[in-house]
């Protein structure tokens, strides 16, 4: 690290730089005596300017400036997995330092040592991105070490099996060009570039998150992206977090930008003892957790998306499936916005600088399911929570994820605070996977799964109709096709759509047995109305068949017992045909009497 | 320290030195006038000039004859469980004519962020007697749950309230910090007479900068008193409730002082940082691993035009762990607390209820009150369309749930500490108003345990078919 220049003027968390030797645009430099971390926004001439990721209290004009020579980077190397970092990736939660955070801290897990074990031998021709060697990071997630993208060469020495540390070398690669390259088990990736891959696949297959209401309806593909606004008190969080619990995917990033400090102690409780359901392993042992909270420092949280898609792609290209949470994405463009006041540049919509929307579309670009550079196949799944001021999703936050994201998962005031939870609105929420999920689901269930869905829409929209109605002239005015709609409807929404996150079976919920609650909704509404037709009241029906019972099967019933779901169906569904059969019989004879 | 006699500008609050390359970022200031001192902090600082903010009225100084000292450090507060019994000015200095009490510690008063991982998830109910609270919107020690109130609503009464009903008593390790932002006089000394007569005044110290203070000294009281409450919860192991009011004074000083510095407003003028800025104080509040304390937060503002969008209630929610909502219509209706059911939310409640914390049915009467609720707004809104006669059965039994329910478990007296038992049966004896097929939200075993055993399940209620009666028959 070399002195680059002194500083001219602080103000918050920018500051200007006299140089003394040239620095680049996005440079990684520290600041002052106290050593503070941060990167170079703009030059002009012999002036930088710096956006400091730490506390600057106390900071004077003629302190130094190192600088580091490489942009704003991340170390991916074991032990990210399982840990908590700050939008900097410096670890939280370790050493002695006291409960507060010490600005110009660093990291210290360098010493650790890691069984190695090799995969390639002296004289193998690889590719950059090939796997070298691997390390069991956690029991659920294998760390490979890979070779940088740009080395494509032939392996020249490989460390034999055994302890490894961070900055070891583990193996050498003579680069086409003639170059000897070394591979380290910790490497340097800059957060702001995404990461290379060979090719782009198709988001076909979704990402199952065990929420009916987005599985179902809502679908989110591996490798797609979602954006889910609400106003506050709607559930993101809640939401989002039982999402890092219920997502099949191998690594879950959970971002917590500029959010509450008492949720990362939440996770923090959580994940240890919540297990994961694939593994049967400890969740934790398949997140890694970024955490600037609202009062940790500005500009380390505006870097805090970036350093957690950066970790994810590092994972993408070891072949794993990673699924991403950004809990706030409107933190992090106000971070841009305070940043970008402060540089008093010109603001566009609602004070924020005119890139926000070019930054969002770059970010939600890095999603995506490939094949790795070493031909595997790997993905990540970006889900951006949004918060809307006021709750009004016309502001420039909302509208430009939407524009930028695959699928919207619109969180409503009034559901919540019915308590109706996850508070998705299902008109006003859309998934544009669903034709390309649908036949993953027809091969995983053996169900026409988009007829299926189909139907429940169409009870949801006669639903929405009626609702309408209803406020205008009472639900006793209604025919009784519609009452019995309504009722349906109900029990599609309570029994299938909200879903209990603390309830210890509804929490997540399997693919079958989603499919298998809708379709006892489906089918008992097709049966009634065939009844009703033939002549039957509808309060005949709802004494026929408990449809409150009905609406706790989803809490009754766990995943590997769902066929009792289909039990019920048939006795609900008997049960009906019953009525009208003894209707139908019933009318033949006057019939047959009257004639 | 340095100082400086002369400034160059004076704008409002804020001060500029030329030529003046010393000051660090933030180190706090005296600002010395023949009309007295105040003091400030540095904003901006360079090899050129350094910009001062000033917690003071600047009327009347002139530019050549402020004396300027730097203090070469942040705003630092003296703090101890001596301060508790006192009353402090609105920067933290003596405002009740005795010397500044002995300190144990002298602190920064912007605090510093706490590690999140150091933190421990709060899950620890505090019993506030209030059945509003405690039924439907559980506080927990560590929460910061604010107040968001509107002009004319009983907000003061509530919080003195819950800070008396959770704080009097027996328990000694409790302390209440108060910080008057911009309120009135007899406001404050409503406060405090109430604080004095409950035994509690000893162990309550009290932040005043009132409505003829100088606002930019607002934007140190709330940070003052939160030092001191760090210190008490997590040094001294007490649990301590902390009390600001009103943030929508606080917010109003913060636009003021950001239209003085010219800068880039966000909506409503509020300064785009107003929510890091807030941020900054309710997230210090919490509990943290292996210390005994409890920092608690009940903040209190009012919606300006009863609009919960307005910026300052919505990023306050944006910030803290639930909002109690006050409704005008409940007070109009004459119930005291008007809690606004469905709008409040306590965010930490669904980790500190339950067996062994409250009571094995929390969970569900909660949840089923909340669902009930709101289809009693329906009810009640197609009933002014069509009558209360042309509703159905069913529909009828929820108007008398919601009759059951704001008189009997919401209505209290601000004096009546009600238990938790009691408040729960209370929601009971409301829910037994509805016919059992339309308490979806609760197991089959909690209903047998609870439903009908108060008043009010009338026959045909009870049972799963035949409910709803002949009224649904249309």
């Amino acid at each position: 690290m070399t002195r680059v220049g002194r500083l001219r003027r602080i103000t918050g968390p920018i500051a200007e730089v006299a140089l003394e030797a040239p620095v680049g645009v996005m440079e990684a430099v520290f600041v002052g005596d106290a050593h503070l971390a941060a990167e170079v926004i703009s030059l002009d001439g012999d002036r930088a300017t710096l956006q400091i990721y730490e506390e600057t209290a106390g900071l004077r004009p003629g302190e130094p400036v190192e600088g580091t020579g490489a942009p704003l980077s991340v170390t991916i190397a074991p032990g990210i997995v399982g840990a908590t970092v700050d939008g900097i990736q410096r670890p939280l939660g370790v050493g002695d330092a006291g409960p507060y955070l010490v600005p110009g801290a660093t990291s210290t897990d360098a010493e650790r040592a890691w069984p190695f074990t090799p995969t390639v031998a002296v004289g193998d021709a690889v590719d950059g991105g090939a796997v070298v060697g691997t390390v069991p990071e956690t029991p659920s997630v294998t760390f490979s070490v890979l070779v940088p993208p740009d080395a494509k060469g032939t392996v020249t020495s490989v460390a034999p099996a055994g302890d490894v540390r961070h900055d070891d070398v583990v193996a050498q690669v003579r680069t086409d060009a003639g170059d000897e390259r070394d591979v380290t088990v910790a490497q340097r990736w800059p957060v702001r570039t995404p990461r290379p891959f060979a090719a782009r696949l198709e988001a076909d297959r979704p990402m199952i998150t065990g929420q009916r209401v987005l599985d179902t309806f809502f679908p989110i593909a591996r490798g797609g992206s979602a954006s889910l606004p609400g106003p506050f008190g709607a559930g993101k969080t809640v939401l989002q977090h039982s999402l890092a619990k219920g997502s099949d995917a191998d690594v879950i990033v959970y971002v917590g930008c500029g959010e509450r400090g008492n949720e990362m102690a939440q996770v923090l409780r959580e994940f240890p003892e919540l297990e994961d359901p694939r593994t049967g392993r400890p969740l934790m042992d398949r997140t890694i957790l970024v955490a600037n909270t609202s009062n940790m420092p500005v500009a380390a949280r505006e870097a805090s998306i970036y350093t957690g898609v950066t970790l994810a792609e590092a994972y993408r290209d070891m072949g794993h499936h990673v699924a991403l949470m950004a809990d706030s994405t409107s933190r992090w463009a106000e971070a841009l916005r305070e940043i970008a006041g402060r540089l008093e540049e010109m603001p566009a919509e609602e004070g924020y600088p005119a890139y926000l929307p070019s930054r969002l579309a770059a970010f939600y670009e890095r999603a995506g399911r490939v094949t790795t550079l070493a031909g595997a196949e790997g993905s990540v799944t970006l889900i951006g929570a949004v918060s809307p001021p006021g709750g009004d999703f016309t502001e420039p936050v909302t509208q430009h994820t939407q524009r930028f994201t695959r699928a919207f998962w619109a969180l409503d005031r009034d559901l919540a605070s019915a308590r109706h939870y996850p508070a998705v609105r299902w008109q006003g929420s859309y998934s544009f996977y669903e034709d390309a999920v649908a036949p993953w689901w027809r091969e995983a269930t053996g169900v026409d799964w988009r007829d299926l869905r189909r139907r429940a829409g169409d009870l949801l929209e006669e639903d929405a109709r009626l609702e309408r109605m209803v406020r205008l002239v009472g639900a006793e005015a209604l025919p009784d096709r519609q009452r019995w709609a309504l009722l349906l409807a109900d029990l599609l929404k309570e029994g299938v759509l909200r879903q209990n996150a603390l309830h210890p079976i509804d929490a997540s919920c399997a693919p079958a047995k989603q499919v298998r609650l809708v379709r006892l909704v489906v089918e008992l509404y097709e049966a009634g109305l065939e009844a009703i037709r033939s002549g039957v009241a509808w309060l005949r029906l709802r004494e026929a068949v408990d449809v409150a019972a009905l609406g706790r099967l989803k809490e009754a019933v766990p995943d590997d017992e769902s066929e009792r779901i289909d039990d019920a169906r048939d006795d609900a569904v008997a049960a009906v045909a019953a009525v009208r059969r003894a209707a139908e019989a019933a009318r033949a004879e006057r019939e047959g009497v009257a004639t | 320290m340095i100082d400086v006699v002369g400034v160059d500008r004076i704008d409002g609050p804020l001060l500029v030195v030329e030529g003046f390359a010393g000051a660090a970022y933030g180190e706090v200031v005296e600002v010395t006038a023949p009309t007295g001192t105040h003091l400030g902090e540095v904003l901006s600082t360079g090899t050129d000039a350094a910009i001062i903010e000033v917690w003071g009225d600047t009327t009347g100084l002139r530019t050549e004859d402020v004396a300027v000292r730097f203090r070469g450090e942040t705003l630092r507060l003296g703090v101890g469980p001596a301060s508790l019994g006192r009353v402090f000015d609105g920067l933290g200095r003596p405002r009740d004519g005795l010397p500044a009490p002995p300190a144990a510690v002298t602190a920064d008063v912007h605090g510093a962020a706490l590690d999140p991982a150091a933190r421990a998830y709060p899950s620890d109910v505090i019993r506030t007697g209030v059945s509003a609270i405690d039924a439907m919107n559980t506080l927990v020690r560590g929460q910061k749950l604010p107040i968001f109130s509107a002009a004319g609503l009983p907000h003061d009464a509530l919080a003195t309230q819950i800070a008396l009903q959770a704080g009097g008593g027996e328990d000694e390790d409790v302390a209440v910090v108060f910080a008057a932002l911009g309120i009135a006089h007899d406001v404050a000394a409503g406060f405090r007479e109430r604080f004095e007569g409950s035994g509690l005044a000893g162990r309550t110290a009290l932040f005043l900068n009132l409505a003829d203070d100088p606002p930019m000294e607002r934007i140190v009281t709330p940070r003052a008193a939160l030092t001191l409450a760090e210190h008490l919860a997590f040094e001294a192991g007490r649990h301590v409730l902390v009390i600001l009011t009103d943030m929508t004074n606080y917010a109003e000083a913060l636009r003021e002082l950001s239209a003085r510095k010219n800068e880039v407003p966000g909506r409503k003028g509020y300064p785009g940082y107003l929510y890091t800025d807030l941020a900054s104080l309710y997230e210090r509040c919490g509990r943290i691993r292996g210390r005994p304390g409890s920092l608690t937060q009940i903040p209190i503002l009012t919606m300006p035009g009863d609009d919960v969008t307005h910026p300052i209630p919505d990023l306050t929610g944006y910030v803290t762990e639930g909002q109690i909502v006050l409704s005008r219509a409940l007070h109009r209706a004459g119930i005291y607390p008007p809690v606004d059911v469905p709008a409040s939310l306590s965010r930490l409640m669904k980790d500190g209820i339950g067996e062994g914390a409250t009571r094995a049915d929390h969970a569900e009467v909660a949840a089923q009150t909340f669902a009930a609720y709101a289809r009693l707004r329906d009810v009640r809104s197609l009933a002014t369309i069509l009558g209360e006669n042309a509703l159905s059965a069913t529909d009828r039994t929820y108007l008398a749930f919601g009759e059951a329910f704001e008189s009997g478990l919401l209505a209290q007296d601000p004096e009546e500490a009600r238990d938790l038992d009691t408040t729960l049966d209370l929601a009971w004896a409301a829910l037994s108003h509805l016919p059992a097929s339309e308490l979806g939200r609760v197991s089959e075993a909690t209903l047998a345990a609870h439903y009908g055993g108060g008043h009010g399940a009338g026959a045909g209620h009870g049972g799963g078919a035949g409910h709803g009666g002949a009224g649904d028959a249309t």
